[in-house]
């Protein structure tokens, strides 16, 4: 009797792709309830928006580049991108903010650089900065939690503050305060933080990301603080606000754009946390997160080059 | 002003002396480009050898896809070293065939030694009036022993695919 | 109880464990055996066409201490020395002789010697060789060559731990066997001069634990391993019983350490003790596509589809013949192809215990495969480098550490066939490198041929030089005769 010959091994394999991102969008859920509970139904309109809008673009182009539509739909790898971006920018943002930065992530980001596994920046980052970039306005006017007026985050605000000379003791006395950061926002970063950990539980995600990227931040930050603590935030401060949670767990760790080994991922990780913080506290825009993840993007090969094994 | 014509008259001395005493001997591209060529010295190129051939590409009188027995791999490494586009292989020059070797098929050698001289590679064996015969070996499958054979006794036999020269490749069934 | 280590990586895999008792496979009609063993090395028959063979007779010789002489199992003619395929990945044929039985089974006589220890290490080293015994875990390198080592060995370690899924001929071997190899283990310890001895089974295999138990002496250490694969790998078994690490391009004698399969135990115990040569081995015969799976004593050049027959034939759903287990074994084309001294498993695999590898996604670099890596490598960079065709920096990647257990290509979410690429990179490197030398070759023949060329007529110029040169001084010598006179 004859026989196919290919090569071994020849057990099956159990994970999949879309059970991976799977994981990620059932850790993203906590955040969303959250969201959802500060914001109201509006956000569930952005959501939509970008998912669809993501589905749509995703299908688009790989019925133009002539791959199988319904295997790479089914990774659900445009889903969690278009959630990540539909968190991250303001729930009262017009349609079109959502659309199109949903659009340039799938389109440009992702597909022109050949698709999942070959492009070197996170798509979501991309979508936020070039709207971050292009309607600045639209992008940074929040929505204050619990309540319909618009106003500054308190990154923003703590930013512009001490810009005129305000000591931190005074700033942090702001009714946009909460227990340890933002009012409302403290909360999200709970949920971020839970998301997180259960990734890390169910080993979807390894430690040396979200430990790098956190030490990174919160080592500047506590120097920082013992120094002057008039001038600088407190470490806590800087890991409740923003999307630091979010970065560590859910963006850093995007896996196709970070280092490979574990060594690199700390390097990785740490540049990313670093970088958080010097961006926030001396740089032009008051949150960090995605012009950190970009930049170590950009490094991510030679920090793997460099930390390669050597036997 | 005058300073400055000066530190160009130096450096224009400096230039000069080391385009003189340290001048690289011989062409060194030429050697990287006869590195990559499979040394068959068949003449298929319409050059006398692989070396003839690769200084004609250094000099540019001639494209980097006209060996044959390089085939694809060849003509991408050449493409890679001189930073210009690859192309397919110009079949004016030969087609890509699979690894041969000589063999004389010794009922007809008639031991007249015309097909010793035109091996490049010094692989075939013989003397007058004795049994010619082809280290298959060295052979590098140039096929020039073929044409001065009077009795047409040397054939290209294909070199056998045995277990011991088998390699996986990318491509699954 | 002995505190033991952790190697790198590793995968806690379904054992799919058959527990059977071992039958014994019945004569085939035709026994095959190839010359060609591991690492190229070609035995040279000894016996000719048409001449009576007796079972235990040696059939071929080798001249190089890598490989190892080759045995009848059985008596009969030389039908043919011929191409068959043989169970090798490229599934080609190649020289075989073959061997027609002629029922009786006749053996040559054989000789026990108990008091092994009257004889010195070489005497006994060279039995072993004759005997034609090679490592039976897989790898079937020569043992006694393994065995003459100049190093200076203190750890014997007998391999029971049988890691790969579906594979249990060692387990087997061991209920049956036990005290026999253990005798093999004092017979190895013996000629190596080992301070110690260990024997290592896996966890899940209690009863041979008890039965190794029964039969042990007090010199010998019997240490359970976890069931982790690859941990019968001889490196990352010694990592896990001694916590010593060897590098990849060390072998483990150069750190005091020889390990030995159980199977080479016992073969060693029936050269040594029985007299008697190596012709047959435990072949574990399963898998859902068998109907009667078995753990067969069998003759050594037996065809498979014999096996097959012995053990009620294929399911109707088998899809593939795998030599080996399912981490690490051999695709086989045809069931024509004979059992070897390397087969210690096989498979009939249907649709369902299969890999789907149709479903190949590209990489997301989740380093899942890395985390799993028994080398310690990182397997999507040497993805990426071996399918964009960059080969140095494979290298610079360490490709050729890798063992190609299977860990990465198993937990891959994107069911990328990583193992097949990495072959193929070390082969496109290997195959560069053959021609690179060939053309390096060729080129000084030529140039050797030139500069002889450039000689010969610089030589011819010189003689016709000197001839002219003489003719001349002729001419004007005579030119001046004529004057004078």
């Amino acid at each position: 009797m004859q026989f196919p010959t290919t090569s071994s091994p020849f057990t099956p394999a159990s994970n999949t792709v879309n059970r991976v991102m799977l994981q990620v969008l059932i850790a993203l859920l906590p955040a969303v309830g959250i969201m959802f509970w500060l914001f109201g139904s509006v956000l569930l309109i952005q959501l939509l928006l970008a998912c669809s809008t993501a589905l749509l673009a995703e299908s688009c182009m790989l019925w133009l580049r002539k791959k199988p539509i319904k295997l790479h739909l089914l990774d659900l790898s445009a889903l969690v991108s278009a959630i990540l971006l539909a968190l991250a920018i303001p729930t009262i943002a017009p349609w079109w903010i959502s659309v199109s930065g949903a659009l340039f992530a799938i389109i440009i980001a992702k597909h022109l650089y050949g698709g999942l596994g070959y492009n070197p920046f996170n798509p979501a980052m991309i979508g936020y900065v070039f709207l971050l970039i292009s309607f600045p306005q639209q992008m940074t006017s929040w929505q204050q939690p619990f309540d319909v007026i618009s106003s500054a985050t308190v990154l923003d605000h703590t930013k512009t503050q001490l810009g005129l000379d305000f000591s931190m003791d005074k700033i942090t006395t702001s009714p946009l305060f909460g227990y340890i950061a933002g009012k409302g926002w403290e909360y999200l970063s709970l949920a971020y933080l839970l998301g997180g950990l259960w990734l890390l539980q169910r080993k979807v995600i390894s430690w040396h990301i979200p430990v790098a990227v956190l030490l990174g931040l919160t080592i500047p930050a506590l120097t920082a603080y013992l120094i002057d603590s008039s001038q600088f935030n407190s470490p806590l401060f800087h890991l409740f606000s923003g999307a630091t949670f979010c970065g560590a767990f859910f963006i850093s760790t995007d896996p196709v754009t970070a280092a490979t080994s574990n060594k690199g991922r700390l390097i990785f990780g740490g540049l990313i946390g670093s970088l958080i913080y010097i961006i926030r506290t001396w740089g032009g825009y008051p949150d960090a997160i995605a012009f950190a993840v970009l930049l170590a993007n950009l490094a991510a090969p030679s920090i793997d080059y460099y930390t390669r094994p050597k036997t | 002003m005058l300073l400055l014509c000066l530190v160009f008259v130096l450096l224009g001395l400096i230039l000069g002396y080391a385009a003189q005493h340290l001048k690289v001997q011989g062409d060194p591209i030429v050697e990287q480009i006869d590195a990559l060529l499979p040394q068959t010295q068949c003449g298929q190129c319409k050059y006398p050898g692989c070396k003839p051939y690769a200084q004609a590409i250094a000099q540019g009188t001639a494209d980097i896809n006209q060996c044959p027995p390089g085939g694809e791999q060849t003509i991408e490494a050449l493409a890679n070293l001189l930073g210009i586009e690859a192309k397919p292989l110009n079949t004016e020059f030969g087609a890509i065939k699979a690894p041969t070797a000589a063999f004389i098929v010794e009922q007809d050698c008639i031991g007249c030694v015309k097909c010793i001289p035109p091996c490049p590679v010094d692989a075939i064996l013989g003397a007058s009036k004795q049994m010619h015969t082809v280290i298959a070996t060295e052979c590098t499958g140039c096929e020039l022993c073929i044409a001065p054979c009077p009795v047409d006794c040397i054939i290209m036999v294909p070199i056998a695919n045995k277990p011991s020269e088998w390699q996986w490749s990318a491509q699954h069934d | 109880m002995t505190k033991l280590a952790h190697f790198h990586g590793g995968l806690k895999l379904t054992a799919h464990t058959l527990s059977v008792p071992i039958i014994d496979s019945s004569l085939p009609e035709e026994l095959i055996y190839p010359l060609l063993q591991r690492a190229n090395h070609y035995a040279a028959p000894i016996i000719k066409l048409g001449e009576r063979v007796l079972k235990g007779q040696m059939i071929a010789t080798v001249n190089t201490p890598f490989a190892a002489p080759i045995h009848s199992a059985s008596s009969g003619i030389v039908k043919a020395i011929e191409p068959r395929i043989i169970a090798h990945p490229s599934n080609l044929a190649d020289d075989c002789i073959v061997i027609e039985t002629d029922g009786l089974d006749a053996a040559l006589a054989s000789h026990s010697c108990f008091d092994y220890q009257q004889k010195s290490p070489e005497e006994l080293r060279a039995k072993i060789h004759h005997a034609g015994i090679v490592g039976l875990g897989g790898a079937t390198f020569p043992t006694a060559t393994k065995l003459t080592t100049e190093q200076d060995i203190h750890t014997l370690i007998i391999n029971g731990a049988e890691c790969e899924p579906y594979i249990s001929c060692d387990a087997s071997l061991i209920l049956q066997k036990a005290k026999e190899i253990v005798l093999g283990a004092l017979i190895l310890q013996y000629i190596l001069q080992a301070k110690h001895c260990i024997i290592a089974i896996e966890e899940n295999m209690p009863q041979a634990a008890q039965a190794l138990k029964n039969a042990i002496t007090h010199s010998i250490q019997l240490i359970s391993v976890p069931a982790i694969y690859p941990t019968g790998g001889e490196k990352q078994l010694i990592q896990v019983l001694t916590g010593t690490k060897i590098p990849a391009k060390a072998l483990p004698a150069e750190h005091g350490f020889i390990c030995q399969n159980v199977g080479t135990a016992y073969a060693v115990y029936q050269a040594i003790i029985q007299g008697l040569p190596l012709t047959e081995r435990i072949i574990t015969l399963t898998g859902k596509g068998i109907n009667q799976p078995q753990n067969i004593r069998t003759r050594i050049g037996t065809p498979i589809k014999h096996l097959i027959a012995q053990s009620g034939g294929y399911n109707k759903k088998v899809q593939r013949l795998i030599m080996g287990g399912s981490m690490m074994g051999i695709a086989l084309s045809s069931d024509e192809i004979a059992v070897t001294k390397a087969s210690n498993c096989l498979l009939a695999l249907t649709g369902d215990e299969l890999e789907n590898k149709s479903t190949e996604m590209p990489c997301i670099r989740c380093g899942d495969c890395a985390t799993v890596c028994p080398a310690e490598l990182l397997p999507q960079q040497l993805y990426w480098y071996a399918r964009s065709g960059q080969l140095e920096q494979c290298q610079d990647y360490q490709l050729f550490s890798c063992i190609e257990c299977g860990c990465c290509d198993v937990v891959c979410p994107s069911h990328i066939p990583l193992v097949q690429q990495f072959r193929a990179a070390k082969g496109a490197i290997i195959i560069k490198e053959k021609q690179t030398a060939q053309a390096n070759l060729a080129k000084i023949r030529f140039q050797n041929q030139q500069q002889r060329r450039a000689k010969e007529e610089q030589e011819q110029l010189a003689k016709a030089e000197k001839r002219k040169a003489t003719i001349e001084k002729m001419k004007a010598a005579s030119l001046a005769k004529k004057k004078s006179l």
